[in-house]
């Protein structure tokens, strides 16, 4: 390939650059052009450096555009709201002469939804990464690594057929079991719909870890990979077992990147749509602010409602959750990369 | 003194290193076992998912109808029909995602790495590259349906869907050719200066040739993801059981969308059409992947 593309330079290898020394030996067929000025911009230079230049902008004024159209198309429906944006669990989209929405309910069940996975999914990520790492065989490293990047090959309908299908009748009693025993503590009382018979929190966060489990396992596999072995081999060399060494060398090194890798994560749940909208059971009941809780999360209401997206009033109103969501994601993740960036430098 | 020296004659009774205590061994046994059981917590779902999907899926796929008819006319208790008429929508979708979001974003890549360097610019796009691979798929589609459908007026339309998955598939290109282009030695780029060769003729045939296979290999992943991306079609396409090859007009089917679908028929015919859909689309994005790894063994140039 680089052959190939060394006879197609030919031509230009008698082009006098900024570089080329004047008195190497000359190409015979040298073109008899004028000698350009060595501080010369070529035409093509310039274009090509403000095409490059400008798809940089774009990305940028992409990111600044999706804010501004959701702001504009949301705040005719947010002034026209008959009840509280932010504390109202009314939500009535459909009749544009009486919007009623509220977020609350849509925030709680999203919250704890994408809590319960992490809570979840950060520790089985972390051990993931250290296996993969510190441990499994070099030769199998690899190959295991692929098989837990398969997981987020998986596309999220498919996670929400199996989480609704087959995974809920399997894990109810467990749920049941919790709500019985442990019942006491408020997150695990009964919810707005009866424990064992619907689809909650509880098992829509089971699938999000599922989710976002290679995300999270991705970040801190590489970051606990970089781990100067001059460290590792010093806290060997004083004595100290495989996990010692973890503990004092490889944790304190990849600390923030676990962390940042764990943001991303949740800014993946808190935005993940159809696998929760198959999964979690509508209700209007009120939650009761337990794990057994149903009902929608942002994304999923908005999913749900697509299908009454046919005046700009209403959907307006699901554009207002949809800049609620954009909102905090990007919050989400802006946070997750600023940790993630410090991961390796700060060891206090 | 004395006894020193006979000290040093004698063989040493103590052993050079001391026994690990009993307690952090345990610790460390503990801790090998539970990093080992937790690699096996993410294998389960894994095998249990395919399990599910071959289990149920596989007896529609292998109809004789499947990859050639549609489900055109099927009553819901039905069985056959073919998922042809989502297979050409999720196609022709991702494909035109994949014309628009490649050369955008390695242009994007070649900014950040051969122009933009450590300039404000550069950080800044760097960041809202993040912040795009972060951007929930149904926010995309609300934008999506906020600018191409209510501002400009454009029905609602594959190519909607389309223009959605580029904002998907975007910062996976943008990565990938940045990675890619970060591993370029420089050595190739000053040979070429040294030639007299401009800095864009440098990139388009030097820098960018020499990447090529990783890139691709990006490319396909992303065109994986972005085949199974379910919630902007929901927003901003319908759903129909008919062929339709045109991007531009009328409902248009693919697969996710098939399989989000057929699962309100509470048949089961419409079981086994979902399951079939669903066995379908992870073949298709397995293959992909598995297309792309060719690419990247195949086409690999050596790089010292």
């Amino acid at each position: 390939m680089t052959d190939s593309t060394k006879s197609e330079r030919h031509p230009a290898d008698a082009e006098p650059g900024a570089a080329a020394a004047p008195s190497g030996p000359q190409d015979p067929k040298t073109p008899a052009e004028p000698r350009s000025d060595s501080k010369v911009v070529r035409i093509g230079d310039r274009v090509f450096h403000s095409v490059a230049t400008g798809s940089g902008v774009f990305v940028i004024a992409l990111i600044a555009a999706i804010g501004l159209f959701l702001l504009i198309r949301a705040i005719p429906s947010l002034q026209a709201n008959e009840v509280s944006f932010l504390f109202s669990r009314e939500w009535q989209a459909g009749d544009p002469d009486n919007l009623r929405f509220g977020i609350i309910d849509l925030a709680w069940i999203t919250v704890a939804s994408s809590l319960v996975a992490l809570v979840l999914a950060m520790p089985t990520a972390f051990g993931i990464s250290l296996f993969l790492t510190q441990y499994a065989p070099r030769s199998l490293a690899r190959p295991f690594a692929y098989v837990v990047d398969l997981l987020a090959a998986v596309p999220s309908v498919i996670y929400g057929l199996w989480g609704f299908l087959v995974l809920t009748p399997v894990i109810s009693p467990v749920a049941v079991w919790l709500n019985t025993n442990l019942g006491w503590i408020p997150l695990f009382a009964d919810g707005n719909i009866p424990v064992g018979t619907g689809s909650n929190v509880f098992v829509a966060g089971i699938v999000l870890a599922v989710m976002i489990l290679p995300i999270i396992t991705g970040v801190t596999r590489e970051v606990f990979e970089r781990t100067p072995t001059v460290q590792i081999e010093g806290a060997l060399a004083l004595g100290a077992t495989k996990w010692e060494v973890v503990r004092t060398t490889v944790w304190p090194f990849g600390r923030n990147g676990f962390i940042g890798g764990s943001m991303l994560g949740l800014g993946r749940a808190l935005g993940e749509t159809v696998a929760l909208t198959v999964i979690l059971s509508a209700t209007q009941e009120a939650p009761s602010y337990s794990i057994f809780d149903a009902g929608a999360t942002f994304a999923s209401k908005i999913a749900l409602g697509s299908a009454e997206f046919n005046n700009n009033m209403t959907v307006g109103a699901y554009i207002s959750a949809g800049l609620v969501l954009f909102v905090t994601t990007f919050a989400v993740n802006a946070l997750a990369r600023w940790i993630e960036g410090r991961s390796g430098k700060g060891k206090e | 003194m004395r006894t020193d020296t006979a000290d040093v004659e004698r063989p040493a009774t103590a052993p050079t290193f001391q026994h690990i205590g009993i307690g952090r061994r345990l610790k460390n046994h503990t801790a090998t076992g539970l990093f080992t059981v937790s690699f096996l917590v993410a294998v389960v779902p894994l095998l249990w998912v395919l399990y599910t999907l071959l289990s149920r899926g596989l007896v529609p796929m292998l109809s004789a109808d499947w990859w050639s008819h549609s489900f055109y006319g099927l009553l819901p208790n039905d069985f056959g029909g073919g998922i042809y008429h989502a297979l050409v929508g999720t196609i022709e979708q991702s494909f035109v995602a994949a014309v628009i979001s490649v050369p955008l974003g390695v242009t994007v890549g070649v900014f950040l790495i051969e122009y933009g360097k450590d300039s404000r610019l550069a950080s800044t796009a760097t960041f809202m590259v993040d912040i795009l691979s972060g951007l929930p798929s149904i926010v995309a589609g609300l934008f999506v349906y906020a600018l191409w459908i209510t501002t400009f007026g454009f029905p609602k339309s594959g190519f909607a869907v389309a223009l959605s998955l580029v904002l998907l598939m975007l910062p996976l290109v943008v990565r990938t050719t940045e990675t890619m282009l970060r591993i370029v030695p420089d050595d190739l780029r000053e040979a070429s200066y040294a030639l007299g060769v401009p800095k864009w003729k440098t990139i388009l045939k030097v820098v960018l040739p020499t990447s090529l296979s990783g890139i691709l290999t990006g490319v396909m992943l992303g065109l994986a993801r972005i085949m199974g991306e379910t919630a902007p079609l929901l927003i901003l396409v319908g759903y129909a059981r008919s062929i339709n090859f045109n991007l531009f007009s009328g409902p248009m089917a693919s697969l996710p969308l098939t399989i989000y679908t057929e699962r309100k028929t509470p048949t089961e015919a419409g079981d086994a059409r979902m399951w079939g859909a669903a066995l379908t689309l992870v073949l298709v994005i397995m293959l992909i992947n598995l297309l792309a790894t060719l690419i990247s063994r195949l086409f690999a140039v050596k790089t010292k």
